[in-house]
């Protein structure tokens, strides 16, 4: 069963790679180059604040991009080449193949997102003309960004086992803005009032929780995040994730792929 | 029992466990993050100005959550009867950057800002601060000229500019009369109390807000009291003179012919005669404010 899922995993990466993905490296790469020097010359103190920001925004946001553009392809891309066909009947079940898909697209994410790290890191040191104790506490942001995509990447492919491509992309898209309000959504609910409570409360539990998972500014401002939030954050990424991949398991299981 | 069924029990139960997970491990994130860590990033943006850029043109989406926001700021801490109010300026500054049009934020807000620890941030200044902004982006919206006066004159002592920002409003083509009114008694330099009731209530009429309501409901009652205390008393000192001795009751008072009934608070119960002359309210919890507006005179005993 764990060669079957890193066959596929790693298949999923090797397409990948293929399709030139990781070629969004050179973009962030030139993004960073040209925005430190440019913004430090406007905002005259605030060079290092500035490219704290733009970097992990830019790794936050090329990842969750490539999450939606990849992943809403997972499934239907294998059944309009057919390749699915010729998949299914080897020994590979049907959720071996939905889970592998998922690793596969994490780890084309994770090594995307190690690369930008570098680079960032790299920039970081440029301007700064060293790197200080500081720096390491934007780690943590850049692991929430990890954690993103785990959840990221599930709901894409949640919906990609039963959607069509364009249609994915709309639901993973608006999901990723929803969540990064949830807490706005849920003080909406603790507005409201009756069966509009009990439904926005509902729907406040059932979106993913993007807030709680971006730090960004905060640790651009070195304000420490606590062991207990990196913990939690961790296990909530962990089970909703892991429900939500259950849940495509599901979809895909049942689905007539005739 | 096939291996399709077996993964579907399987991917069900599963769905239902982790996602039941994931709802508690939300709440201690919820727990470990506070309930303020989403507005404490308005403590990180450069400003309001800056976050319309980035908007893309969905500022007025973006100036009603962080009005949202605000509002639900000020509620929570209203509720525990906070002292302080930190975010509650920024959160308002940021919102009419975004939406320099919507009124709410400066009226609601301003109110919010310029009432006393814990009814709001006590912070009259700022309140006056917004509303300038908001005079000069809705230079035809004669209520928020009425609101600035409100703040100068109730919460900034500042009868003169209090003036000015009623004359100014009562320029504005549509502004109701007693705008004018409004100013000459300004003019007048005093603080007297039916002109802080003649406010509240003007402030009771224009608000939408559900905790602006009741805090001038509050005042309301409060001035209605004082005005009444202020006025029994003078009768009581009246009957002293008349009498040389003290009324044991409501009904020397109605005997004498200086009160035609029982005198009744706002609440509808009877005020209060006490041994010493003095007029109080039966339970003084009702009116928070009580004893602003009250005259201290010393009763010619």
């Amino acid at each position: 069963m764990t060669s079957r899922l890193s066959a596929i995993a790693l298949n999923t990466f090797r397409e990948a790679v293929r399709d030139r993905v990781l070629y969004n490296l050179i973009l962030f790469v030139l993004l960073l180059v040209a925005s430190a020097p440019l913004f430090g010359q406007i905002s005259i103190g605030l060079e290092r604040l500035i490219l704290v920001n733009v970097g992990l925004s830019s790794i936050s946001l090329f990842g969750v991009v490539i999450a939606i553009l990849v992943g809403i392809g997972l499934v239907s891309k294998e059944i309009e080449k057919k390749t699915l066909y010729t998949i299914l009947p080897r020994p590979v079940r049907r959720w071996e193949f939905i889970v592998g898909k998922y690793f596969g697209l994490l780890l084309t994410l994770l090594v995307n997102a190690a690369f930008m790290t570098i680079g960032f890191y790299i920039a970081l040191l440029v301007t700064q003309h060293a790197l200080h104790k500081a720096d390491a506490g934007l780690l943590v942001a850049i692991y929430f960004i990890l954690l993103q995509f785990m959840i990221m990447v599930a709901l894409t492919l949640l919906f990609s086992s039963f959607s069509t491509p364009i249609f994915s992309a709309i639901f993973a898209f608006a999901l990723f803005v929803i969540g990064t309000f949830g807490e706005d959504l849920k003080n909406f609910a603790a507005m409201s009032q009756g069966a509009i409570k009990w439904l926005t409360t509902g729907i406040a539990w059932v979106v993913p929780n993007f807030a709680s998972l971006n730090v960004i500014s905060q640790t651009a401002h070195d304000q420490p995040v606590s062991t207990g939030l990196i913990l939690f954050n961790t296990l909530y990424a962990l089970l909703y994730s892991a429900a939500i991949t259950a849940g495509a398991v599901l979809i895909f299981d049942r689905r007539n792929l005739k | 029992m096939n291996v399709s069924r077996n993964t579907t029990i399987v991917a069900s139960v599963l769905l239902i466990a982790l996602f039941a997970g994931s709802v508690f491990s939300r709440r201690k994130v919820d727990e470990f993050r506070g309930k303020e860590a989403t507005l404490e990033e308005v403590l990180y943006l450069p400003s309001g100005k800056v976050l319309k850029r980035l908007s893309l043109g969905y500022s007025g989406l973006l100036a009603d959550i962080y009005w949202t926001r605000a509002v639900q700021y000020f509620g929570a801490r209203h509720i525990k009867h906070s002292q302080r109010y930190d975010l509650l300026y920024p959160l308002l500054d940021i919102t009419t950057d975004l939406d320099p049009n919507l009124i709410v934020a400066y009226q609601n807000g301003a109110v919010f800002l310029s009432q006393k620890p814990p009814d709001g941030a006590g912070e009259p200044d700022k309140a006056v601060a917004l509303l300038e902004r908001g005079v000069r982006a809705n230079p035809d919206y004669w209520r928020l000229y009425f609101t600035l006066g409100f703040v100068h004159y109730i919460d900034r002592d500042d009868p003169q500019a209090a003036q000015n920002a009623f004359e100014r409003g009562s320029k504005v083509p549509g502004a109701l009369g007693w705008m004018k009114v409004m100013a000459a008694r300004m003019a007048e330099r005093n603080k007297d109390i039916t002109t802080a009731m003649a406010l509240w209530q003007g402030i009771l009429e224009t608000t939408t807000d559900k905790d602006v309501r009741v805090t001038a409901q509050r005042h309301i009652v409060s001035i209605q009291a004082d005005n009444d205390l202020n006025e029994l008393e003078h009768r009581v000192r009246v009957y002293r003179q008349r009498t040389g001795r003290l009324p044991a009751n409501w009904y020397d008072l109605i005997n004498a012919g200086l009160l035609d009934s029982v005198p009744i608070t706002p609440f509808k119960d009877a005020y209060a005669l006490k041994s010493d002359g003095k007029v109080d309210v039966q339970d003084a919890s009702k009116y928070p404010y009580l004893g602003e507006w009250r005259n201290n005179i010393e009763l010619p005993f």
